[in-house]
């Protein structure tokens, strides 16, 4: 295939700094999403609950 | 259905969290190993490299069996000081061949990548039989087992035969001439031209001293032999694969 | 008889058959001994399986016990002391490879027990015995109390684990009859690849089956970072020892991969057996056995998710590190790198969230040897996760690179980390399975604890220094310009520091003999807890 490396290791450099990038985001919102407090808050005490 | 509904389902949803993670781990090792297999300018084009001879395949497999890659590297890097200790810096194109292969992770002893022709056959072989007496302050254990111990490659060729699946260029001659290939590399005193026809600057020797047997030491010193003799250096042009 | 007893029943019968089939036509004696292993293992698996259906004379066994769940502990209970027994061996073989390099003759030249055939068993025995055993025990505990759910299966929850120490045992015995794939760390050959391969869906499908199971709504976090661990390990395992076998009756195979693209492979392998196996799974460990040790939820929640979804993102892409300036191409090596460094983000956020559980409970490190045990793992967790980013980094790793300082840091998180968190986690788990209040003795543990710190702590320094001195002398010129020292004036000069190693080592491995003493006490003097009634544990066996 014809791509030199110049361009492998631009479109690898670009694409995957964005694409990390928009992870990130997402996995932020997620995490600190108000709504979310209260599950969460909840699956912290598992482990602590006795059956 | 929000957004945030959705995610609640990557939680409580096992499968969902499986796939997550599984697209998650899948992208990086895609991106790092997928264009290895499609891009040119991995590994070099250059004159000299072939395959192993199947005395050479049986050392190598000795090699391994030993995991002399452990301590051994064979993998020179491009700065002042390894190129004046080992030589060339190592190619890409020099291991295509190797399944598995050596560069190794650890120099707990030296560098192996060109140690062919180095040192002599009879250097090598006391040297593997007891490392002390040749360089006192060596840590490497003796292999003096190897001299006594007979080469099995009676089935060297289903070895050629499996990495010829793999991509190694074997040919048909090849495989079929395995045993008398490697019979002759043992016999320098025998007529060698067809090896060397086949496997050209393939050292030709009785290794271990010993002509009544072909022990799994000849083979393993044929094979630390060529190390890194394959390419001719004075006629390679760094620049036209310059990455 | 259920259609899981039959079902295994048949295929390990049939299994027997194969085995024996393989055995007489084998082409090696190695491959005929590890046939005959197989057979013999299999049909003990059909023996124990009838055996099993008739002492329960047609019983189900209960899943819940007035109205709690009735947890299966057996196989627990034998993976934890399997991590114990393959521990200590594993420490030990290490102590003599480690005494082989200072002193070389004693080996005696006897090719079973030279460095390179003992230097895998090494890494086998305390990453995949030792480590696996502790995983699999913790994960099945943990997964169980947090699903709040007995694990299905009468028969699979037993095959994953004798399953996965049959895996061990054939391991083990071909490095030492020098039987390897040649790749480091992944060095069993084609027909033990393919049996993990089994174990492992086994194992994938009774922690999904528990999950699927479970009263909980929510799966707890430790169990994401198994998974994860599950599912990533598998992948790994398939692409790496993609072998060819020259005969299906020899024990000889070939990779498909080879040069750089099976060195690539193979350090995408290597460093996410660190990454996922040794860090992701371990994690799991901390994120349960801490809160529970030390009786508080863990510090955030919320960073433990960003920690999980960072970690595994991040960690995959770092393999390439160990490669730099070799013949892999230079835009893999520096995304290796670009990646490694940020992975120190994620990893000390990890470190933050385990180390702060406890705020507000530190006192707890000074009574509870087994607590500060779990918390000091922690914090070699952050030291290591600091010391790699930066051994990534180009310019330090041309100078670590092959030298013993990457030895030494992998011991860090080795001996440090991963040792300590499994050690905590059994001083747990061993008194919590068995039904006991406590471990034997919190002073032995306290013993433990310093022994071993200190063996680490003359470890890593004593590889630190070899390894930079090594690296400094193997670049080092003379005025006139000419190398200054030979390759052998540097091992000679390794010498005091692998001396100081083999110490380290004994006493890491001292500690580890006091702990098997005392899990030993604990499960045959223990003082026996009230709380949990006879029957439920009788009818967990």
């Amino acid at each position: 295939m014809g791509f030199t490396y110049e361009q492998v290791a631009m479109f690898a450099q670009q694409s995957v700094t964005i694409y990390f990038f928009v992870l990130f985001l997402a996995i932020l919102a997620y995490a600190l999403w108000p709504k979310n407090k209260e599950p969460f808050d909840h699956a912290a005490q598992i482990p602590l609950e006795e059956d | 259905m929000s957004l945030f509904e959705k995610h609640a389902v990557f939680e409580k949803n096992s499968i969902v969290l499986l796939l997550g993670i599984l697209v998650m781990v899948a992208i990086g090792g895609l991106v790092e190993i997928v264009p290895l297999f499609y891009l040119k300018s991995t590994i070099e084009t250059v004159d000299g490299m072939r395959p192993y001879s199947p005395l050479e395949l049986a050392g190598r497999n000795i090699y391994v069996r030993e995991g002399c890659y452990l301590c051994h590297s064979q993998m020179i890097r491009p700065m002042r000081d390894e190129i004046e200790r080992y030589g060339h810096f190592s190619l890409a194109a020099e291991s295509q061949y190797d399944h598995p292969f050596q560069w190794g992770s650890k120099r707990t002893g030296p560098d192996l990548a060109r140690v062919g022709g180095k040192y002599s056959n009879a250097w090598h072989v006391a040297h593997l039989s007891d490392p002390r007496q040749v360089v006192p302050a060596s840590v490497m254990p003796a292999y003096a087992f190897l001299k006594n111990a007979p080469l099995k490659a009676d089935r060297i060729g289903d070895d050629m035969k499996t990495l010829r699946i793999e991509g190694v260029p074997y040919t048909d001659d090849e495989i079929a001439q395995a045993q008398a290939d490697l019979a002759a590399q043992v016999n320098p005193d025998g007529d060698s031209s067809g090896l060397l026809g086949r496997y050209p600057k393939a050292v030709v020797a009785d290794f271990d001293g010993d002509p009544t047997k072909v022990t799994e030491m000849d083979a393993l010193v044929a094979y630390l032999q060529m190390l890194g003799t394959l390419v001719d250096f004075s006629t390679y042009d760094d620049k036209a694969n310059l990455r | 008889m259920s259609l899981e007893e039959g079902g295994f029943a048949v295929f390990l019968g049939l299994l027997t058959l194969l085995c024996v089939l393989l055995a007489g036509k084998a082409l090696d004696p190695v491959f005929a001994f590890h046939a005959t292993i197989g057979a013999i293992a299999s049909a003990a698996g059909v023996y124990l399986i009838v055996k099993a259906y008739i002492d329960r004379a047609g019983k189900e066994v209960p899943a819940e016990i007035n109205g709690k769940p009735n947890y299966n502990y057996g196989p627990i209970k034998f993976a934890s002391i399997a991590a114990m027994f393959w521990g200590i061996a594993g420490f030990l073989v290490g102590v003599i490879i480690a005494f082989e390099l200072a002193f070389p003759n004693l080996s005696m030249g006897l090719e079973w027990i030279n460095f390179g055939r003992l230097r895998p068993l090494h890494t086998s025995a305390v990453i995949f015995a030792f480590g696996g055993n502790v995983l699999l025990a913790t994960s099945f505990y943990a997964v169980q109390r947090t699903c709040r759910v007995r694990m299905p299966g009468l028969v699979a929850p037993w095959f994953v684990i004798l399953g996965y120490n049959v895996f061990i045992v054939i391991a083990g015995t071909g490095y030492l009859l020098g039987v390897t794939s040649g790749k480091e760390y992944a060095e069993p050959e084609w027909y033990a690849d393919l049996w993990l391969t089994v174990v492992w869906v086994a194992y994938l499908l009774v922690f999904l089956a528990t999950l699927w199971k479970r009263k909980e709504p929510h799966i707890y976090v430790a169990n994401w970072f198994t998974l994860a661990m599950i599912v990533t390990i598998a992948m790994l395992h398939l692409v790496n020892n993609a072998e060819i076998p020259v005969s299906f009756f020899g024990t000889k195979s070939y990779v498909l991969w080879s040069g750089v693209q099976d060195a690539m492979v193979q350090w995408w392998y290597g460093h996410n057996a660190v990454g996922f196996f040794l860090t992701a799974g371990f994690l799991a460990i901390m994120y349960y056995f801490v809160p529970k040790r030390a009786n508080r939820p863990v510090y955030s929640y919320r960073l433990s998710i960003v920690h999980f979804w960072a970690l595994i993102f991040l960690y995959i892409w770092a393999g390439p590190h160990h490669l730099h300036y070799t013949a892999l191409p230079e835009w893999a090596s520096t995304l290796g790198m670009t990646f490694s460094v940020m992975l120190w983000m994620p990893s000390w956020g990890g470190m933050i969230n385990g180390l702060m559980t406890l705020s507000g409970a530190w006192d707890k490190l000074r009574t509870d040897p087994v607590l500060r045990m779990l918390v000091v793992s922690v914090a070699f967790y952050g030291m290591s996760t600091f010391e790699g980013p930066l051994m990534s980094i180009k310019a330090v790793n041309s100078l670590s690179h092959y030298t013993d300082w990457t030895i030494g840091h992998v011991h860090s998180g080795a001996l440090g980390w991963v040792g300590y968190v499994s050690f905590g986690a059994l001083y747990c788990l061993v008194p919590w399975v068995f039904g006991k209040k406590d471990v034997y003795s919190l002073k032995l543990v306290d013993w433990h604890f310093w022994i071993s710190t200190l063996g680490i702590v003359l470890y890593i320094s004593a590889m630190w220094v070899s390894g930079i001195m090594q690296g400094l002398m193997w670049r080092a010129y003379t005025s006139l310009g000419f190398l200054q020292y030979s390759f052998v004036e540097t091992v000679e000069a390794m010498h005091p520091y692998y001396v100081i190693r083999g110490l380290g080592g004994v006493l890491f491995l001292t500690g580890a003999l006091i702990m098997a003493v005392n899990l030993y006490l604990t499960i045959t003097r223990g003082e026996a807890e009230e709380a949990e009634p006879a029957g439920a544990l009788a009818a967990a066996e």
